[in-house]
């Protein structure tokens, strides 16, 4: 095992750090460009309805005012899943959802462009409004969202692994339940900004945009805008969060980009805080049943799911989370028996998408509570339930998921020694309860949107004197700290100081090409191109090198910026010098890597198992993790208080562990405000009731618990660096965590989120006359 | 109707036109064209805006400008002292890993600074209460109160200035 890091494993600041505490890091709402125009887009008071008629002339009088565009000036559907585009840069014809993009305006400023909006006038017939998923199928006949959905069904799918019917009737201990979760939007704090500049004379168009993907950003400009992809270039400034919610194109990119285009100066559309909450793309409420089956020692036979997921409006990432909902019932235990039965519904909300640690929170939810259950039916600590079933290196699920390596036995016994669970769990006071919960998340894997085998990842490495190593790669820094991470893995495949690597990433003409900052993906794809990157690189300076050392190349190693021979350690030069006499003589150096995850898709010939479940099946690695929450419940007023969160997590090896630390405790965070306070409101008519961050409640420090994490030692030989994923992974046990806690506390079961006070209290008055008979 | 006013904005007296309606944070970030100053909501509710005044935390965007006149503003670009060295708090965020996405990073150094003048050694309430308007939805908070903490340790204890 080759462990002997420097540079990987390193806590070390973040590259950017000092630019954003001194306000200095540039984000795409802080950049002027000569002759900027403002853009502002209309958008629906119906939730569905058709456009009669969209009359600009008004606005298009108003002194100030530069251009109007309307949805029929670009028509071309984008999506982000190609299979089902049905997006348009503004609506065409009918509004789908309360918010959505009717016209857009450009302005000299935003005062005139915001005073343009209200000019245009709209004609809407108003149709019917679909908010739940299952009226939206019961009533596809009269009401269909769209025409090529006759029964309001994006996608469903079937998945059948070894027979569980069967294997339920041997079952001694079978549980059966339903789960409904809640509608929650990422709330990153950047509303969604994009500027564009269009410079007719070259036809070049220039889209800086606060995104997550780059580069399907510009492959859906290039269809929308239906313009080459060369003549056009996405950077990315500075993204303040993103968490899924960046990772499609938004409406702000589409119409900056068109308004440019028209009037031939830059244009810049940033969102109002609701236009965030309209705009959407937040997690899949879903209605789940799920049954679980164990033998009489408590070992899983079998799992049968049902999922309907309220979609929204559009497709998004939605058929991608739905057969992600699907695979996440095969892991982080052993299911030898599983059927899974999932749909995405169209419904006239705001479109559902993907947020972090998409498709697995919903079933993960769901699967740890029953499990937690199920050992109290056999009376057993959950703790030994989930060890008997936890996944081992080597694994492979039914459904051909392959674990080529995971702690996450580790991660449960480290958690629950330093929580004392066993101590505490079902012997705390009333009102006082312990809670545990496991989950995994892929690595290094992505449903790639290009339908072809192009790499998911390219890294260019130039070596040269002037700018020392410039790792050029399209990683999107969101600020998850992959610029930071990935210059470690470079500084520690060339054996030189991460300070002394340069990244140049987030854009499309600089940089080179990457799928984008999602699915936990980041690390692990960049950390094998740069790996093989590197030794392009190392192989021509160890030539070098060994020539001035007079040894043999293959003694040679490269550490702290020195070759070393193995032999006589005294043979060492400095690296910059080789480097040196390379360049004067070569020129140059460059080092160029690909990473693409195993294709598993299809059959499997060799194993006649066929292998489905989105493009989960291509994970090369998962990782795992278990939290243990302690609770305190405030029986008056059915307050929950969280006292105390004990996590561990099995990331493979950490290449930034304080930026590991800082993925968890945000993931914590995060996923605590879904499980007890955040949730979208519309009325009956589809409007969102609670568009802006007074109403939507996200965690704030007075909410922030003891949190206790650990970095359980790892790492997975067949990963590069021994890497896995940290962003994705810590919120899945989070809800699970909590509702356990909270039955531990007062005996209660949830299986609706948020569990809020008032849903508190009317469980404890119900549980009290269920008492009295 | 604009009107010329004077602002005083990390001790630098900027003259600028505003109408009475016109907000700080887009002064600021506008017309001055400090924008470190942060808008993650216009509404009152995120604190990404927060600025200085006369020392204490206030949300530009839901301040006038010619509202604060003759007052003492500071933003986050007016916390590194003349030679470019971070301040103490600056400096714990870089070193505690308290910035991800940094976008409210500004704003909770702020309020974070206030505090500190007011308070030196702040517990760990008082630190969250101070903190509690600005949302945060990278870090999880934590290692933001630990590098308040820190500061605050730093500062009092006179390893800095
Ligand atoms: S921008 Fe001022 S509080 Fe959010
Ligand atoms: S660091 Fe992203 S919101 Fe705080």
């Amino acid at each position: 095992m080759e462990r002997n890091y420097t540079q990987v494993g390193r806590s070390v600041p973040r590259v950017d750090g000092p630019a954003k505490v001194k306000g200095e890091a540039i984000y795409t709402d802080d950049m002027v460009l000569p002759r900027l125009a403002y853009g502002k887009i209309k958008r629906s008071p119906y939730a569905h309805a058709l456009i009669k008629k969209i009359d600009c002339s008004k606005a298009l009088a108003m002194p100030g005012v530069l251009a109007a565009i309307t949805g029929d000036e670009a028509p071309i559907k984008w999506g982000i899943v190609p299979q089902a585009a049905n997006e348009v840069a503004l609506a065409v014809g009918k509004v789908r959802f309360w918010g959505e993009g009717v016209a857009a305006v450009a302005a000299i400023d935003e005062e005139t462009a915001e005073a343009a909006l209200d000019l245009i006038e709209v004609e809407y017939d108003p149709l019917p409004v679909l908010l739940d998923p299952f009226e939206a199928m019961a009533k596809a006949k009269d009401i269909r969202i769209h025409e090529d959905a006759p029964e309001n069904i994006l996608h469903a799918g079937d998945q059948l692994f070894g027979d569980p019917d069967k294997a339920f009737e041997d079952c001694t201990y079978i549980l059966e339940k339903e789960f409904h979760t809640s509608y929650v939007n990422h709330a990153f704090l950047e509303p969604h900004t994009a500027l564009a500049s269009y410079e007719p004379q070259s036809g070049q168009l220039q889209l800086w945009s606060s995104t997550q993907v780059p580069h399907y950003l510009h492959r859906q400009l290039s269809n929308v805008l239906e313009m080459p992809m060369n003549k056009i270039r996405v950077t990315v400034p500075a993204v303040g969060g993103g968490f899924g919610g960046k990772g499609e194109a938004s409406s702000a990119d589409f119409c900056a980009a068109l308004l440019s285009r028209k009037i031939g100066r830059p244009v810049r559309v940033t969102y109002e805080r609701s236009e965030v909450f309209a705009t959407n793309k937040g997690r899949h409420p879903c209605h789940m049943k799920l049954k679980i089956g164990l033998d009489k020692e408590g070992y899983i036979q079998a799992v049968d799911f049902d999922n309907t997921m309220d979609g929204g409006a559009y497709s998004g990432w939605g058929m991608v989370v739905m057969f992600y909902t699907a695979s996440m019932i095969h892991l982080p235990y052993k299911v030898p028996n599983a059927r899974a039965r999932v749909r995405r519904v169209y419904t006239n909300k705001p479109t559902c998408g993907a947020m972090r640690g998409l498709g697995g929170v919903q079933p993960r939810y769901a699967m740890e509570c029953m499990l937690d259950e199920m050992a109290e039916m056999m009376g057993i600590s959950p703790y030994e339930l989930k060890m008997k079933n936890a996944v081992e290196s080597g694994y492979r699920s039914v459904s051909n998921l392959h674990v080529p390596h995971t702690e996450y036995k580790k991660c449960l016994q480290t958690a629950v020694e330093k929580s004392g669970y066993l101590e505490k769990h079902g012997k705390l006071p009333f009102g006082k309860g312990i809670g545990l919960a496991g989950g995994y998340y892929i690595s290094g894997t992505a449903y790639t949107l290009y339908q072809s085998y192009k790499p998911h990842t390219t890294v260019l490495i130039r070596v040269d004197t002037e700018g020392g190593v410039t790792v050029h790669c399209a990683a999107a820094d969101i600020g998850q700290g992959s610029n930071t991470v990935i210059a470690q893995m470079a500084a520690e495949a060339l054996g030189v100081r991460f300070e002394d690597v340069h990244v140049v990433s987030g854009d499309t003409e600089l940089g080179t090409f990457d799928l984008g900052s999602f699915a936990s993906r980041v690390t692990y794809a960049s950390g094998a191109a740069i790996k093989e990157a590197a030794k392009q690189i190392n192989d021509k300076l160890f030539e070098v090198a060994a020539g001035m050392l007079s040894c043999r190349a293959d003694q040679l190693e490269v550490k702290d910026g020195r070759f070393y021979s193995h032999y006589e350690p005294k043979k060492t030069i400095e690296w910059e010098k080789v480097v040196d006499v390379y360049t004067n003589a070569v020129g140059t150096l460059t080092g160029i890597g690909h990473f693409s995850p195993p294709r598993l898709k299809g059959i499997d010939l060799s194993r006649n198992v066929r292998v489905q479940g989105a493009n989960i099946g291509h994970s090369p690695t998962f990782g795992f993790s278990c939290q243990i929450w302690e609770v305190d419940v405030d029986l008056e007023t059915g307050k929950i208080r969280v006292d105390k969160v004990t996590e561990a997590g099995d990331c493979g090896q950490a290449v930034n562990p304080m930026s590991v630390d800082g993925q968890v405790d945000g993931s914590i965070m995060f996923a605590m405000g879904q499980a007890l306070y955040e949730e979208m409101k519309l009325d009956g008519e589809g409007k969102m009731i609670n568009p802006s961050l007074h109403d939507y409640k996200v965690p704030t420090a007075m909410e922030l618990p003891q949190i206790s994490t650990t970095i359980v030692d790892s790492y997975d030989p067949t990963a590069p660096f021994g890497v896995k994923e940290s962003g994705e992974g810590p919120v899945q046990p989070t809800i699970p965590a909590i509702t356990n806690a909270i039955y531990d506390a007062i005996g209660v079961r949830f299986t609706e989120l948020p569990i809020t006070p008032e849903k508190v209290l009317k469980a404890l008055k119900e549980k009290k006359e269920q008492a009295k008979g | 109707m604009k009107q010329l006013i004077k602002l005083d904005i990390n001790n630098q007296v900027y003259e600028v036109p505003v109408s009475p309606k016109d907000l700080l944070v887009d002064i600021i970030r506008k017309k001055v064209g400090l924008t470190g100053t942060k808008k993650g909501c216009g509404q009152g509710d995120c604190g990404a805006c927060t600025v200085l005044i006369d020392g204490a935390p206030v949300l530009s965007c839901i301040t006038l400008a010619i509202a604060c006149q003759g007052k003492k503003i500071s933003t986050i670009e007016g916390l590194a002292d003349e030679q470019g060295n971070l301040h103490p708090v600056q400096q714990a965020f870089v070193d505690y890993g308290a910035v991800q996405c940094g976008f409210c990073t500004p704003g909770m150094i702020l309020s974070a600074k206030a505090l500190l003048d007011r308070i030196p050694r702040p517990g760990e309430l008082e630190i969250k209460r101070a903190i509690s308007g600005n949302i945060c939805r990278c870090t999880g908070y934590k290692k933001i109160v630990e590098a308040i903490g820190a500061a605050a340790a730093k500062i009092s204890t006179g390893g800095v200035e």
